[in-house]
C-alpha cells in the first residue's frame, strides 16, 4: 500500500511537474465549454449537461486517456528506470496501480471541474439531478477503463508514440464495437453488445445507475489492468 | 553473503551465461571482469532480481532471488548499466522517491539523504533538476540511491562507463570509500581498475568464469607467464628434474596418465623455453607426445580488455 502511494506521488509531481496536467486539463475545458454551449443551445432548450457528457464519453475518452497514459510505463522503459523498479522491494501490480492511481486522480479531476456547467445551470434554471449525477459517476467508471487501456498500451512498448496510438485504438474499437452487432445475430450480437463501452454508458446518463454497468467498467479496467501487469512481467522473461 | 551457484541464461537458444558460480563473503569487494557482452550484465540482473536464470540458483544475504525476491531485493542496492534517473525529478525528489519504495520511513529518507548528498558531493545539485546535470553527476547520483538504504549488497555495473577521466577517478575512490563490512560487486571492462577496487576478481567470458583470483595474483600470472602443458613417455620423478633445470622454468607439476605423464610447466613468457623443453626431452630419449602452450584464451580475453583502455 505504502509503494502504491509512493509511486502514485510520484507520478502526480511528474505530471504536475511537465506541462501535461495543465495541458491535458485546458484541452479537456475547452473542448466540454463548446459541448456545453451546444448542450443548452437547442431549439427547446432544457436545463441539461446530457449533450455535453455524452460527446465527452465518445470523443474525449479515447483521446485523452491513452495522452495521460503513454508516459507512464513507457518512459521507464526507455529510461531504463524499470530496472531500477523492478529491482526495488515493490511488486509488478504495486507498480501499475500507483500508477493507474496518479492517472485517475488526473483525469478524474479534470472531469469533476466541469462540474462548473452544471453550477451555471443551477443558478439559471432547474435541472434535473438525476441523470447528471448519474451520468458523472458513469464518466468517472468509464475512465477507469480506458484509463487501464490505456496503460495496457504504455506496458507493451518502449516507443509513447505507439503506446498512445495503440491505447487509442484500442479505446476506440471497444467503443463502436456495437456498431457490429447490428448486422449479427444471436449470440455473439449480444456479447458485442456487451463488452461496448458506450452502450455501458447510456443507461447512466438516463440517471439509471444499474450495479451490472457499474460492475461492467470495474471489472473492464480490472482485466487490462491485470494485462498490464502481465505485460510488465514479460519483460523479466525476455 | 552472496552465492551464485551454475546460474545459467539463455536468451532463445542463446547461452548468455552458463554454470557461473561464485560466492563473496560480508565485507568482500568483487570485480567482475570481462569484455562487453561476456555475461557481466546478465548476471548482475539475475542477482538483482531484475531476471530469473533459466536454470541454477542465486541468494542474497540468505534469500533466494527468485522464491525470496522481495526479501533478496530489500538487501541490495544496485546501480544498473544505463544509469536509471527519472529526469524530469530533482535530486532531492528521486532520492526521497528511492528511499520510499525501500521502505525507509520520512525520517530515515532524510537523515540519509542528508548522508548520501555529503558522501556523493551532490551538496551543489541537490535541488537541481536530474536533466541538467552532467553525465558524471548523474553516475552519483545513480550511487546516491543504491546506497541510500544503507544496502549490505551493492551491485554496479560497469559504474566508470562514458564519464570523463577525472570524474572517474572521483568515481572509483567513492567506491573505494563505500567497502567497509558491505559486499560489493563490480563490473568493468577495464582491467586497471579492477586492481585499484577490487580484492577478488572474476574473469568471465563468453558466458563462462575462467579465472578466480586477487588481482595482483592474475596480473602477474598475465604479464610474465606461460603455461605449457607438455606429455612425455619417460620416468617420472627424472622428467620433472630435467625440465626444472630449463633457464626460466619456474614451476613444474605433474600428472599420470596411462602409460605416460602429462606435465604442466609453468615458465618466463617466450618461445625458447618451449624449443629448449623439446631439446631436453628429445636429449634424454624419452618420448615427446605433446606440447602446447595453455593460457592463450586468457591471453586473448586480456588482449581486448586492456587494449581499449589508457587508465
Amino acid at each position: 500500500m505504502r509503494n502504491i502511494g509512493a509511486i502514485s506521488y510520484k507520478e502526480l509531481s511528474i505530471y504536475f511537474a511537465s506541462p501535461m496536467a495543465y495541458v491535458i486539463a485546458g484541452v479537456f475545458l475547452a473542448l466540454t465549454g463548446v459541448f456545453f454551449v451546444e448542450s443548452i443551445d437547442q431549439p427547446f432548450a432544457t436545463a441539461t449537461v446530457a449533450v455535453m457528457l455524452r460527446n465527452t464519453a465518445f470523443f474525449l475518452m479515447p483521446l485523452i486517456p491513452p495522452i495521460l497514459t503513454m508516459r507512464l510505463l513507457a518512459e521507464e522503459q526507455k529510461l531504463g528506470t524499470l530496472e531500477l523498479l523492478m529491482t526495488a522491494p515493490v511488486r509488478d501490480y504495486e507498480v501499475v496501480i500507483g500508477k493507474f492511481i496518479a492517472s485517475f486522480v488526473i483525469l478524474g479531476v479534470t472531469v469533476l471541474l466541469t462540474l462548473v456547467y452544471v453550477l451555471i445551470l443551477l443558478f439559471y434554471a432547474d435541472p434535473d439531478l438525476g441523470p447528471v449525477l448519474g451520468a458523472y459517476l458513469g464518466i468517472l467508471l468509464y475512465s477507469t477503463t480506458t484509463l487501464a487501456i490505456g496503460l495496457l498500451a504504455s506496458a507493451l512498448t518502449g516507443n509513447q508514440i505507439v503506446a498512445a496510438s495503440v491505447g487509442f485504438g484500442l479505446i476506440l474499437l471497444f467503443s463502436v464495437i456495437d456498431s457490429v452487432s447490428a448486422v449479427l445475430t444471436g449470440v455473439a450480437a449480444t456479447v458485442l453488445e456487451q463488452v461496448s463501452l458506450t452502450a455501458h454508458y447510456d443507461a447512466f446518463a438516463r440517471g439509471v445507475v444499474d450495479t451490472s454497468d457499474i460492475i461492467y467498467y470495474l471489472v473492464m479496467a480490472a482485466i487490462f489492468l491485470f494485462l498490464a501487469v502481465r505485460a510488465l512481467e514479460s519483460r523479466r522473461w525476455r | 553473503m552472496i552465492e551464485a551457484d551454475n546460474l545459467t541464461k539463455y536468451f532463445g537458444d542463446y547461452p548468455a551465461i552458463t554454470g557461473v558460480t561464485f560466492a563473496a563473503t560480508k565485507g568482500e569487494v568483487l570485480g567482475f571482469l570481462g569484455p562487453n557482452a561476456a555475461g557481466k550484465t546478465t548476471t548482475m540482473r539475475i542477482l538483482t532480481g531484475f531476471m530469473p536464470p533459466s536454470s541454477g540458483t542465486a541468494s542474497i544475504a540468505g534469500f533466494d532471488v527468485v522464491s525470496d525476491s522481495l526479501e533478496a531485493r530489500r538487501h541490495i542496492g544496485y546501480l544498473p548499466e544505463t544509469v536509471p534517473l527519472y529526469t524530469d525529478m530533482t535530486v532531492k525528489d528521486y532520492l526521497r522517491f528511492m528511499g520510499k519504495i525501500r521502505g525507509m520511513n520520512s525520517k530515515e529518507i532524510e537523515r540519509r539523504i542528508a548522508d548520501v548528498v555529503d558522501t556523493c558531493h551532490l551538496e551543489a545539485y541537490y535541488t537541481s533538476h536530474i536533466a541538467k546535470l552532467s553525465k558524471g553527476f548523474r553516475q552519483r547520483v545513480g550511487i546516491a540511491q543504491a546506497i541510500l538504504h544503507e544496502p549490505e549488497v551493492l551491485i554496479l555495473d560497469e559504474p566508470t562507463v562514458g564519464i570523463d577521466p577525472i570524474q572517474v577517478v572521483e568515481t572509483r575512490e567513492l567506491i573505494k570509500g563505500l567497502g567497509g563490512d558491505r559486499t560489493i560487486i563490480l563490473s568493468t571492462h577495464i582491467l586497471p581498475e579492477v586492481s585499484m577496487i577490487c580484492e577478488r576478481v572474476i574473469i568471465i567470458h563468453e558466458g563462462e568464469i575462467v579465472a578466480v583470483d586477487h588481482p595482483e595474483v592474475l596480473a602477474e600470472r598475465l604479464e610474465g607467464t606461460e603455461h605449457i602443458r607438455i606429455g612425455v613417455i619417460g620416468p617420472r620423478s627424472e622428467v620433472i628434474r630435467a625440465l626444472r633445470e630449463v633457464q626460466g622454468v619456474q614451476e613444474v607439476t605433474s600428472t599420470e596418465e596411462e602409460g605416460w605423464g602429462s606435465y604442466s610447466v609453468f615458465s618466463r613468457r617466450g618461445d625458447q623455453i618451449r624449443i629448449e623443453i623439446a631439446k631436453v626431452v628429445v636429449e634424454h630419449g624419452w618420448g615427446l607426445l605433446s606440447l602446447e602452450t595453455l593460457n592463450l584464451s586468457l591471453e586473448e580475453i586480456f588482449l581486448r580488455l586492456t587494449t581499449s583502455e589508457e587508465a
